[in-house]
């Protein structure tokens, strides 16, 4: 019958009207700002720079390799080396970033910088509010607004982290054996080399 | 027409009917984005018809070649946006090609489970866009993006993104599936058919439906296979040609499931073929989600950093839910690729747009490129 | 299907004067491809697509490639007679490779289902022959796709029915897609982080940055 297809239609879309009250199958949004949806482990936007212990600076694990910058696809990482090395975690000499700048007007969230990274040290963020008034200055982050401490990072990426830190434990503890090791060596003076 | 027409201006002959030109684009919501046709109207009869590209035009294939083979993957995303896993399979498939890698089978499973799951969000979303074409504004869409933001959200508890998945890698996949997410995966396989039964009633039986579509913008089979028509639209056409089968490339050997394929070539059976292929999504998604094996998700021979493959050339092609989404990559041994090129489904299956818009109203050439299904990032590059 | 050398034998039979050449590919892919003369080549295609074992009805992919002149230098031994002894030197001798655009079409089957079939076309150099002929009234899927390779790398086709640029603006004179083509500079201008693209803005704009 000519019609009947358009009032199968329009009961369709009573039922759709009616179900979206009760049912979340059928109303799957929010209202944003008032109400969030929960957090997706998973979920990244922008990187960071991941800190440990309570100075920024000092206790930043990134070494300025510039691997990251080198395979940014759309290029938006500026690092400048540091000739001041620091100390890392297991006590080895390492070079820091004396600039590290993300353009996050240019950065396309890919990753591409943490999976390339050897050192754990840059990571996705989950911060979505990033919008500002100040299109050139605001959107050009530096290494003081991109470190965060480690424990955001557990906080946001609780499985990716707590493996991180288990096997920088396990560095640590073999580093100071090592360490423990050497140090309980009888010396010999005869090998100058030994002081290097 | 109007009333107040005069009986002289109707009598006047045709070929004394001064053309109209009319520019349909580059900003009209019919076109799907920055896609302009310049059209020749005789009344409401279109009798000429040139599409217009590059609006979106940035020279990706170019950037690639600056790029190494890792940082191309995020910019395939942004191909067809909508699609963006397929497109990294595609990429992937053929940097595999061209360097020797083999996927393990469970990263070939994901990538099925994935890309299946990606035809269903471009055909639901594409049947709503249709039906906003043909001036059911909002409710068929709204509830099409509905059910794609399911998906979206599994895509994004796997991959971290919603849309920009950047998932796939040469020789496997990035990461593993979390915990919980193939019993996620499991319930939306198993209440989709449930929405697209409602999808169904609400409009497949429609009779407004049925007369914009039925017998509009008929394409015959010979002229679909020439012009290198590819995916639902020719299918439609009635031309068996899934490379799913053909190549059977990944593990789509492996599962069972249908063609289906249209009779008329004209929007209606484009509109269907597609409703039919989601079903037989499911019916693949079922078998992969039962199916899929422990084990290992990259091929340990990758190195994603550096790449450089052998000197030489491949092609290699999926069956992307717009057709056959090819890349053609040629190395030098460096550690960029030579010549980077995307064979885009949607720009090769506008060439006969002309051909099915002639003679037809203004009002149905909307409809006609509507269930064309195009994306500019991909069309444009 | 039929082997590429069956398939290069069966042209030669059916378009006599035809020269095809056999292009080795280095990658596992194992794509070769048969690099076919310009003057018989509209008859080649015409053949691979009504014959009805080959059936190359669908020219699925079709695109330029740019090859620029490019000095190889390899190391080769020879024997040379130094000091009245023969010896055997190893000599690095210079080899220029010849310039040209390439255009490449995969073919495939779909009565069939078989392929790819790879074919390439080469230009005579990159400057002032660069000439081929078209396909597109063989297969219409070629009609934007050789388009394109007009407009990013300046091929002409001849016999194509509408050869215009497709993705570019009419008015644009370079080939985007050419190995040597330099980037327009006059883009970009506003205060960013990239250094040398600002510099680049100034040289553009002698006079300060335009409004």
């Amino acid at each position: 019958m000519n019609g009947f297809g358009i009032i199968k239609g329009m009961i369709e879309t009573a039922r759709n009207f009616v179900g979206s009250y009760h049912d979340a199958q059928r109303l799957t949004t929010v209202q944003y700002p008032e109400q969030k949806l929960p957090p997706v482990e998973n979920a990244r936007t922008i990187p960071f720079l991941v800190f440990d212990g309570d100075d920024a600076m000092a206790g930043l694990r990134c070494t300025a390799c510039v691997i990251c910058e080198k395979e940014c696809p759309p290029q938006c990482i500026y690092i400048v080396k540091d000739q001041v090395k620091k100390p890392d975690y297991v006590g080895k000499m390492q070079m820091q970033p004396k600039v590290f700048d993300i353009d996050i007007s240019v950065c396309m969230s890919c990753g591409i910088c943490v999976e390339v990274c050897p050192f754990d040290a840059i990571k996705m963020d989950q911060v979505f509010e990033l919008s500002t008034g100040d299109r050139f200055g605001k959107l050009l982050l530096d290494k003081h607004q991109l470190a965060k401490p480690n424990d955001y990072f557990v906080k946001i990426h609780k499985t990716e982290a707590s493996e991180i830190d288990v096997r920088r434990e396990e560095d640590k503890r073999k580093a100071e054996a090592a360490a423990a090791a050497k140090a309980a060596a009888p010396k010999s003076p005869a090998t100058p080399g030994a002081a290097k | 027409m109007s009333a107040s027409t005069l009986p002289s201006e109707l009598a006047e002959p045709a070929s004394d009917h001064q053309l109209l030109e009319v520019s349909l684009g580059p900003q009209h919501p019919s076109t799907h984005g920055v896609f302009r046709m310049d059209v020749s109207l005789d009344g409401e009869m279109v009798v000429k018809l040139k599409p217009v590209f590059g609006y979106l035009h940035r020279n990706h294939e170019k950037i690639a070649e600056k790029c190494s083979y890792l940082g191309s993957i995020p910019y395939t995303d942004r191909l067809d946006y909508i699609c963006s896993l397929t497109n990294n399979w595609a990429y992937a498939m053929t940097v595999e090609k061209l360097a020797g890698l083999v996927a393990p089978e469970r990263a070939e499973y994901i990538r099925v489970i994935l890309s299946e799951l990606t035809r269903l969000i471009n055909h639901s979303a594409l049947a709503g866009f249709l039906l906003q074409d043909m001036g059911a504004l909002g409710t068929p869409l709204m509830y099409a993006f509905r059910e794609r933001e399911k998906i979206l959200d599994l895509f994004e508890s796997l991959t971290g993104a919603r849309m920009m998945c950047n998932y796939m890698r040469f020789g496997g996949c990035r990461c593993d599936l979390p915990p919980g997410w193939i019993e996620q995966t499991r319930s939306l396989v198993a209440n989709f058919p449930s929405f697209l039964d409602e999808f169904e009633a609400l409009l497949t039986g429609n009779e407004i439906l049925q007369a914009r579509t039925e017998g509009v913008g008929v394409l015959t089979p010979q002229l679909a296979v020439n012009a290198g028509v590819t995916g639902p639209m020719l299918r439609a056409t009635g031309v068996n040609y899934d490379i799913r089968k053909v190549d059977a490339y990944g593990v789509y050997g492996r599962f069972s499931f249908r063609v289906p394929l249209g009779e008329r070539g004209d929007v209606f059976d484009r509109y269907m073929i597609r409703i039919l292929e989601m079903r037989e999504s499911l019916k693949i998604l079922e078998q992969a989600l039962r199916d899929i094996p422990a084990g290992p998700i990259i091929d340990p021979k990758a190195k994603l950093r550096n790449l450089r493959p052998k000197p030489g050339e491949a092609y290699g092609r999926i069956e992307g839910p717009k057709g056959e989404l090819g890349f053609y990559l040629i190395s030098d041994g460096g550690p960029n690729p030579y010549r980077y090129r995307i064979r885009p489904p949607s720009l090769i299956n506008l060439t006969i747009l002309e051909d099915m818009c002639l003679g037809q109203t203004i009002a149905d050439a909307v409809v006609i490129l509507g269930s064309v299904d195009i994306v500019l990032g991909e069309v444009d590059r | 299907m039929e082997t590429i050398e069956q398939i290069k034998a069966r042209i030669e039979a059916a378009a006599p004067g035809t020269r095809a050449e056999i292009v080795l590919n280095g990658s596992p892919a194992n794509q070769p491809s048969l690099l076919l003369d310009c003057g018989h080549a509209r008859a080649v295609a015409q053949f691979l697509r009504d014959d009805p074992a080959l059936a190359f009805d669908y020219a699925s992919n079709v695109t330029g490639v740019d090859w620029p002149e490019k000095t190889i230098k390899e190391k080769i031994k020879v024997k040379k007679m130094m000091e009245g002894v023969e010896k055997e030197v190893e000599e690095v001798c210079e080899r220029k490779t010849p310039a040209y655009l390439e255009a490449v079409y995969h073919l495939y089957s779909m009565a069939r289902k078989h392929g790819p079939l790879i074919l390439r076309l080469r230009t005579e150099n990159r400057a002032d022959q660069v000439a081929l002929p078209s396909l597109t009234p063989v297969w219409r899927s070629c009609e934007f796709q050789e388009r394109e390779i007009f407009d990013l790398y300046g091929i002409h086709f001849e016999g194509h029915p509408d050869l215009r640029r497709i993705l570019m603006w009419p008015e644009f004179t370079d080939y985007p897609m050419r190995k040597d083509y330099v980037e327009a500079d006059d883009y970009e201008y506003e205060p960013t982080p990239h250094d040398a693209v600002l510099a680049r803005a100034r040289q553009h704009y002698p006079g300060g940055t335009p409004a």
